[in-house]
């Protein structure tokens, strides 16, 4: 038992896992709206868009995620902008966040005084979490979880039939600015932990899950929060022993989960086939 | 009768082309019209000006007298897309989609209430898919998707609904299902105004046709404005027109369609058709 809770002893760990299991969360729920409404591509262009507010904070001594989150909130209104202006919507995540990636990755090749470790940004630092990250992370955490629940039934209208919204009154540009402002928080507070290229793994993947298990919105986002916190949870454990790399672990972790379900998932539905095809009359689940 | 929705002058478009310019409609309250006219003809256009979704270039809309802003949709005023608009992927259920058209009733908790869900399951007991409530929206049939969606226009308790080609993806059976869906609603009186290219559902449904091609070319009773003339102007193509006792049928087709017809069928049916030749 002993050996089990051996990676407790040391504060930064227990913090990495705290700061795991709530990213985990947020982007589980998160991920739900992310994926139904075909995001999935904007969410993965924005992480990489952040770097580029995370440098220019750093140059010009702002709060690193006040200038990010600034920087991925107008990226994102700028993705939509452009998108509404005969500019194809790939074309336009693809133009706004490699640009914002790029202008990262030349400060940081000419500005000659960089004492932060920008593969930590790239590819996440989950054990390197300071004490005033794990209040951010926790703060964002419930500001975001009381967004979607206060804000819940205009969001699932407007995900589902934005113009139909529209006619009965929900705000939808209001639901637009309030989505980016959502996504680009996130991001920038969860970015830590996975870094920019594997974030949206955290994103997609426990959503994904929870959409082979249920056909419910509502359900989707509970089971999709609680194997995000899971997966990090797991994850991130799971690296101690093994000695490699926490997001990486997280990462295949959840890549293996959903293959598990997928296979499980089209094994039942064959079953079901076979079942129904021999007794038609039989109700199944 | 009141009109209850009156549209005056409304030009439309989008970046810089017009769609249709001018055009004057008055909708009264009880009616139940039929807005007909071919693809591009700027009826769904027309339908989404009304509602707000695209702003008019020039005239005014107004509901019951007072005029709207534009971009305001007309207040309790319910509306069904069309169903190529929808993502029937999207993970909720039919209950849970009709539950959404409670919006302006709902209370601050994420849950619906239980008079949300009464509402709900009232209506798509009186559209006839109660059965199908807890089923995904994706799983169900074009014509259940189509009531479910009616049901959900219909659950804010609106004076008026406008529906966008309701019978564009249902075979026979569920266009004239709905249709007479629509005429039981009127008779309770509902304003309905649904667009449609299908000229047969609309000559024997609908007390009330429009026809539009990028602008209003008449509107009137079925059986007075139905005719070739009409018809060419507004589909640009020749169509035969059949009358029988009350009944009128509509079949595309030139001048050797028509004298072919005029040879195997009883004199009189094509009453209509020959006045034009």
């Amino acid at each position: 038992m002993d050996f089990l809770l051996t990676p407790f002893r040391y504060e930064f760990f227990t913090r990495a896992i705290l700061v795991g299991m709530m990213a985990g969360l947020l982007c589980g729920v998160m991920g739900v709206y992310i994926t139904t409404r075909r995001m999935s591509y904007i969410a993965h262009g924005l992480s990489h868009a952040i770097l580029g507010g995370a440098v220019l904070s750093y140059v010009l001594g702002l709060n690193f995620y006040i200038g990010s989150g600034i920087w991925g909130f107008f990226a994102a209104l700028l993705i939509q902008y452009l998108t509404g202006r005969k500019v194809y919507s790939d074309a336009a995540i693809g133009i706004v966040t490699t640009a914002s990636f790029a202008l990262g990755v030349a400060i940081i090749s000419t500005y000659r005084k960089f004492s932060q470790n920008f593969e930590a940004a790239l590819f996440g630092n989950v054990l390197g979490v300071s004490p005033i990250d794990l209040w951010v992370v926790t703060g964002v955490t419930i500001f975001l979880l009381g967004l979607v629940f206060f804000f819940y039934r205009p969001l699932l209208f407007w995900s589902f039939d934005r113009e139909v919204a529209q006619v009965h009154g929900v705000p939808v540009f209001a639901m637009d600015t309030l989505f980016a402002l959502m996504l680009a928080t996130l991001l920038v507070a969860t970015l830590n932990v996975l870094g920019v290229t594997l974030i949206i793994s955290a994103v997609v993947i426990p959503a994904s899950i929870a959409r082979l298990l249920s056909h419910r919105f509502g359900y989707m986002m509970l089971i999709s929060g609680a194997l995000g916190a899971a997966i990090a949870f797991l994850g991130i454990y799971i690296s101690y022993y093994f000695d490699i790399a926490s997001g990486a672990s997280v990462v295949l972790l959840s890549t293996f989960i959903f293959a598990c379900v997928l296979f499980w998932t089209r094994l039942r539905y064959r079953q079901k086939r076979q079942i129904s095809s021999l007794h038609p009359e039989a109700k199944l689940d | 009768m009141e009109p209850i929705l009156e549209v005056r002058n409304l030009a439309c478009g989008y970046q810089t082309q017009p769609v249709f310019t001018r055009v004057d409609l008055t909708l009264y309250a009880g009616q139940l019209s039929g807005l007909v006219g071919p693809s591009g003809s700027g009826k769904s256009t027309l339908i989404k000006a009304i509602l707000g979704l695209v702003p008019p270039w020039a005239g005014e809309i107004r509901f019951r007298g007072k005029r709207l802003k534009p971009g305001t949709p007309p207040p309790k005023v319910g509306y069904v897309p069309q169903v190529e608009t929808v993502d029937w992927n999207f993970p909720v259920t039919a209950e849970e989609v009709v539950m959404m058209g409670r919006y302006k009733q709902q209370t601050m908790w994420p849950w619906p209430s239980k008079r949300d869900r009464i509402a709900a399951r009232d209506l798509l007991n009186r559209v006839g898919v109660e059965h199908v409530a807890h089923q995904p929206i994706g799983d169900l049939s074009g014509g259940q998707q189509q009531r479910v969606f009616l049901a959900r226009a219909l659950v804010g308790n609106p004076e008026i609904v406008l529906l966008d080609e309701p019978t564009s993806s249902s075979d026979l059976h569920v266009q004239h299902e709905l249709l007479h869906l629509l005429a039981d609603l009127n008779q309770q009186g509902l304003t309905i105004l649904l667009s449609t290219h299908d000229l047969n559902s609309v000559a024997t449904h609908l007390p009330w046709v429009v026809c539009f091609n990028q602008g209003l070319i008449c509107q009137g009773q079925p059986m007075d404005i139905l005719t070739p003339a009409t018809l060419e102007q507004t589909f640009g193509a020749e169509m035969v027109v059949f009358h029988q006792d009350d009944r009128i049928l509509i079949a595309s087709g030139g001048t050797s369609i028509r004298h072919q017809m005029q040879r195997n069928l009883p004199p009189g049916l094509l009453k209509s058709a020959s006045k034009s030749v």
